[in-house]
């Protein structure tokens, strides 16, 4: 069972999508496990997403300290990631992960 | 899904989906959305922003978050609770292509959607430059100082254009907070104060700039677009954003990160200092290394008005001994009027004025005229 994976979907929107060729939502299949033998929360995502799927070189626009940076918001199921333990949330099969940057102009 | 459900603080009912920055208060998505729109109708009936019904009411619109927000919750509102009032967007073309084009047609979607009447005033018609040409003129230094300066006066032109005397900014609390934070560290004490105003004319006109959105955190007006699944365009200038601002924005997160009710702390910073700019004012260190002769150096902040021109080698160092200045003491800056264009000025021409001549000396001459208001900023 180790092989496993966690399918989730990540969204994009406030410009972060610019960051992934313009791709608004991403199909992801997380490890079940991660190296460290953990389950895989959101601030592993967040790595897996810069490692895997980001196509811009500039990490630092999404990623600071090991969770996203501040200004860019995360829903988790539509919720306010703050309500679910924010970068420690475990992710569960399914999970609809919006990550939207609040940091762009108005 | 979630281990931990919490329930809506308000409702008692819902799921708890939003976290309220300003006082941690977990709600669901409906009571969220009716809350942020009672606190938008409160800011405008605390502040009677709708003195007259009938008036016709410009919506500064970029096709961003903010004013996007701002005429969705005011269509909303003003259904809602009957201002009589009627809003028309303004939108302003800096001529930027793969930026301004694209929101642009944001705006004119929003228009139909909010049903409310779309004038774009651009650059090109106002200066005769738009900030494509500007760019390729001045290259990527200094360009932000040219489309800052333009663009304060764009809006009022706009407006002034449609017969409007009162203008909505969707400038957010975060907006405001970062601005009273810039103006801090500048030691700009009269900015400082204005800045953080819900409401701000000018002396020598009758133009009104008016910000619904100021109480508003930037988190609620990202999360009210979601879940309104609003329709608005979200990239960075092409061109060199404001560094200073960027840092300031980034202080300003990180603060927020750890003591939420930072942002609007700030804000009120920003009013109670108002109060007490009643003194004698010392310009800021970056004003005084401002003062060189004119045409001397490169093209800085529209800062110190009413100084250069009037003392280029001596720095004025209290408010009493720059020329006209007003009783209240708030401001340092001198109000006149452009001898070009008409505009508010602290100087005999007007800085858009002296920029657009500076970029047409090897071009043909450009007739820049319209009589225009103040700033907001």
């Amino acid at each position: 069972m180790s092989t496993d994976t966690i399918p989730i979907k990540v969204e994009l929107a406030g410009g972060l999508e610019l960051l992934f060729d313009n791709e608004k939502t991403l199909n992801v299949d997380l490890p079940a496990k991660t190296e460290a033998g953990d389950a895989p929360n959101i601030n592993y995502l967040v790595d897996y997403l810069c490692v895997h799927r980001m196509k811009d070189t500039r990490r630092e626009m999404f990623e600071i300290n090991g969770t996203v940076r501040a200004g860019i918001l995360v829903l988790i199921n539509d919720a306010d990631w703050e309500l679910e333990g924010e970068g420690e949330y475990e992710l569960q099969p399914k999970d609809t992960i919006l990550f939207v940057s609040t940091l762009h102009g108005g | 899904m979630t281990n931990n459900m919490h329930r809506c603080a308000v409702c008692q009912t819902n799921r708890a989906q939003v976290i309220r920055p300003k006082n941690g208060q977990k709600i669901c998505k409906s009571c969220f959305l009716e809350v942020f729109e009672l606190e938008v109708h409160t800011t405008i009936v605390e502040n009677n922003i709708f003195p007259t019904r009938g008036e016709r009411v410009a919506i500064g619109a970029s096709g961003g978050k903010d004013s996007t927000v701002l005429a969705a919750t005011l269509k909303t509102l003003n259904e809602r609770y009957d201002y009589g009032v009627e809003f028309v967007l303004l939108s302003i073309d800096e001529g930027i292509h793969g930026y301004r084009d694209d929101s642009l047609e944001t705006v004119k979607r929003n228009a139909i959607q909010y049903e409310m009447e779309l004038c774009i005033v651009g650059y090109d018609s106002l200066y005769g430059w738009t900030m494509d040409k500007v760019v390729e003129k001045v290259g990527r230094k200094g360009n932000c100082t040219y489309c800052g300066v333009f663009r304060r006066q764009a809006l009022d032109r706009g407006a002034k254009q449609l017969n409007i005397s009162h203008i909505l900014t969707g400038h957010n609390a975060d907006d405001i907070a970062e601005t009273v934070l810039m103006n801090f560290l500048r030691g700009d004490l009269p900015r400082l104060g204005r800045c953080a105003e819900v409401m701000t004319a000018s002396p020598t006109s009758t133009m009104r700039r008016s910000k619904p959105l100021k109480y508003a955190y930037e988190k609620e007006i990202v999360l009210y677009a979601h879940y309104r699944e609003l329709d608005y365009f979200s990239t960075e200038c092409v061109y060199s954003p404001e560094a200073f601002r960027g840092n300031a924005r980034s202080l300003l997160k990180e603060l927020e990160k750890i003591r939420p009710s930072s942002v609007l702390d700030i804000v009120r910073s920003g009013e109670q200092l108002v109060h007490d700019t009643t003194g004698p004012i010392r310009l800021s260190c970056e004003e005084t290394k401002d003062l060189r002769p004119v045409g001397s150096g490169q093209i800085g902040d529209i800062r110190p008005m009413g100084v250069k021109r009037h003392s280029p080698v001596t720095v004025p160092q209290t408010a009493q001994e720059i020329p006209h200045q007003p009783a209240d003491g708030s401001r340092v800056q001198a109000i006149g009027v452009c001898g070009k264009c008409g505009y508010m000025s602290s100087q005999p021409i007007c800085k858009a004025c002296v920029l657009v001549e500076s970029l047409n000396r090897s071009n043909a001459p450009v007739e820049v005229s319209f009589a225009g208001d103040q700033a907001l900023h």
